[in-house]
């Protein structure tokens, strides 16, 4: 056909082919990705949302290192199943604090992106150690071993440098927080310790999380389940249907 | 040997179509038009995409992306969809709410939507705990709810209540509350006096025990125990005392098993469903678990 003919030069001459395709698909970037970092309508602010507490970050990091993501996702669609199934479907600014979000596609187990709350910190542990001596069916591997990783000052340092890193991304972690960022860390896992740390980080759950008396990565990484998905109140929230 | 003739897709000799002047030891390439049929349909998908771009939300303008003709929006489309089958189930749900509670079960009909809507409520709320069939985790504590054998009591009301309150939560101030002491921990008892009540209920139980402590177990047993477990052990409804006269157990019937609930204390908790779910959800659940096997 005809209109092809001058794409023989484009498809001949290597170097204009890649000059060409890298035109194109920089428009085509632009015209997609672009808009999504000014419209108003791709922005939703949500009240409630707010960056992790120090133990729930730990948690997080955990949960990264374990690779839950690869079998379980954290986003609700809004699809009549999941919604009756999970709760309400997944708002994009509840996961803006994610670096990197931990959406996922993949379900071997059931979505968590509202597991927070569902179950006792107990039945947690429980199905850390052994998953299926609570749910026969399942296939998930034991994290026993989490009980056993006591977590030391050196790890609360390191959660603080991520705070640092997450703050020169715009997280809203201010002096107070970065101060008290090594103290928070392990008052959450104490019932009894500084309830500052829930004033700093509305909606953290604070308590022994494992039954132990040392911090541990059981602590950390139930902290963090307890929280996920619980920040939102949807008895207040009217999401906008056009978005 | 004679050479045959090559043909080339369409049936045309070689001789008609060019090749594309390349040539590596003898190897060239015929430089022949692509298929007809895959041109036009990539001339239709471009066409299409001009229909696509009328018809959902598309182009991103100053304010907001075009929003399309068909108003395509995934969230209003849930929100359609929920209350399409809330429209639905409507009339059962306030047949339901409405409903006697145990008058539920005499009506087929309704008892029939509030079993098969119960089953699927709890596959999502409550078999995490008590398992997909209902039959609980043995000796975890996560109770069976197959069999006869009830902490807060098995009519219709006492379900109901606990499903709509949970047990032992901080967040329903109506939630059942009970804590039994932890006699050895708390050094209520010496574990002399542990023993005795060890095999004091083993042989309630109807299993092998001590017959030389038994005195002083039934003496203990009824001093620290029976006001709350009964003087048969029947165990009591309204403080969620299970019965220890039975071979049911929550944490397990051997004597170790026993010895360490009197020594540390044991028990569950569990989430109330109030805000969770509608009371017509609760009901049917309710109504779900109650004729698993165990309903009073």
């Amino acid at each position: 056909m005809s209109i092809f003919r001058h794409h023989k030069k484009i498809e001949t001459h290597a170097t204009l082919l890649l000059v060409l395709s890298f035109l194109v698909v920089t428009i085509g970037g632009i015209v997609q990705i672009v808009p999504l970092f000014y419209l108003e309508n791709t922005i939703e602010e949500v009240e409630g949302v707010r960056p992790y507490s120090p133990l729930e970050i730990a948690g997080r990091e955990i949960y990264r290192r374990e690779g839950c993501y690869v079998c379980h996702s954290q986003m609700i669609r809004p699809m009549r199943d999941e919604v009756e199934r999970y709760g309400h479907y997944s708002l994009a600014a509840e996961s803006m604090y994610d670096h990197p979000f931990q959406w996922g596609s993949k379900r071997t187990g059931p979505d968590l992106a509202r597991v927070g709350g569902r179950y006792s910190d107990d039945w947690h542990v429980q199905h850390m150690i052994a998953p299926s001596s609570v749910v026969p069916e399942s296939i998930m591997p034991s994290y026993a071993f989490m009980m056993n990783r006591v977590l030391t000052r050196a790890d609360a340092e390191n959660v603080r440098d991520y705070m640092r890193v997450y703050r020169l991304l715009g997280h809203p972690y201010d002096d107070e927080m970065m101060e008290n960022a090594i103290d928070d860390f392990f008052a959450q896992a104490d019932a009894e310790g500084d309830p500052g740390v829930v004033d700093r980080y509305p909606g953290a759950q604070q308590r022994n999380f494992d039954g132990q008396p040392e911090v541990t990565e059981m602590d950390a990484i139930i902290a963090y389940m307890q929280m996920l998905g619980t920040l939102v109140d949807f008895d207040t929230f009217v999401p906008d249907p056009s978005r | 040997m004679a050479e045959k003739p090559k043909n080339t897709p369409g049936g045309k000799k070689d001789d008609d179509v060019p090749t594309t002047g390349h040539s590596w030891d003898g190897i060239e390439e015929y430089d022949n038009p692509m298929p007809r049929w895959w041109v036009w349909i990539f001339l239709i998908t471009v066409v299409w995409s001009l229909g696509y771009w009328v018809a959902y939300p598309a182009w991103p303008g100053i304010q907001s992306a075009t929003s399309g003709l068909l108003g395509y929006s995934s969230r209003a489309n849930v929100a359609t969809e929920l209350e399409e089958f809330e429209a639905r189930n409507e009339q059962w749900f306030a047949q339901l709410v409405e409903a006697d509670l145990d008058a539920i079960r005499e009506d087929p009909e309704l008892h029939r939507f509030a079993v098969n809507a119960g089953a699927s409520v709890f596959a999502a709320q409550c078999s995490q705990c008590h398992g997909a069939g209902g039959a609980g985790v043995q000796a975890q504590g996560y109770p069976n709810l197959l069999n006869d054998a009830w902490l807060w009591g098995g009519t219709m009301e006492a379900i109901t209540t606990t499903v709509t309150w949970g047990i032992r939560n901080e967040d329903y101030p109506d939630a059942r509350w009970s804590q039994m002491p932890a006699f050895g921990v708390d050094g209520l008892l010496d574990d002399d006096e542990i023993d005795a009540i060890t095999q004091y209920v083993l042989a309630m139980s109807g299993q092998e025990h001590d017959e030389a402590l038994l005195e002083l177990g039934a003496e203990e047993y009824e001093w620290n125990c029976a006001s709350c477990h009964g003087d048969d052990g029947g165990g009591n409804y309204d403080l969620g005392a299970p019965a220890l006269n039975n071979q049911v157990w929550f944490y397990g019937g051997s004597e170790e098993d026993i010895r360490h609930s009197i020594y540390y204390s044991r028990f569950g908790v569990m989430p109330g469903f109030e805000t969770r779910l509608r009371e017509a959800e609760i009901r049917a659940v309710a109504a779900y678990v109650h004729q698993l096997g165990g309903g009073q």
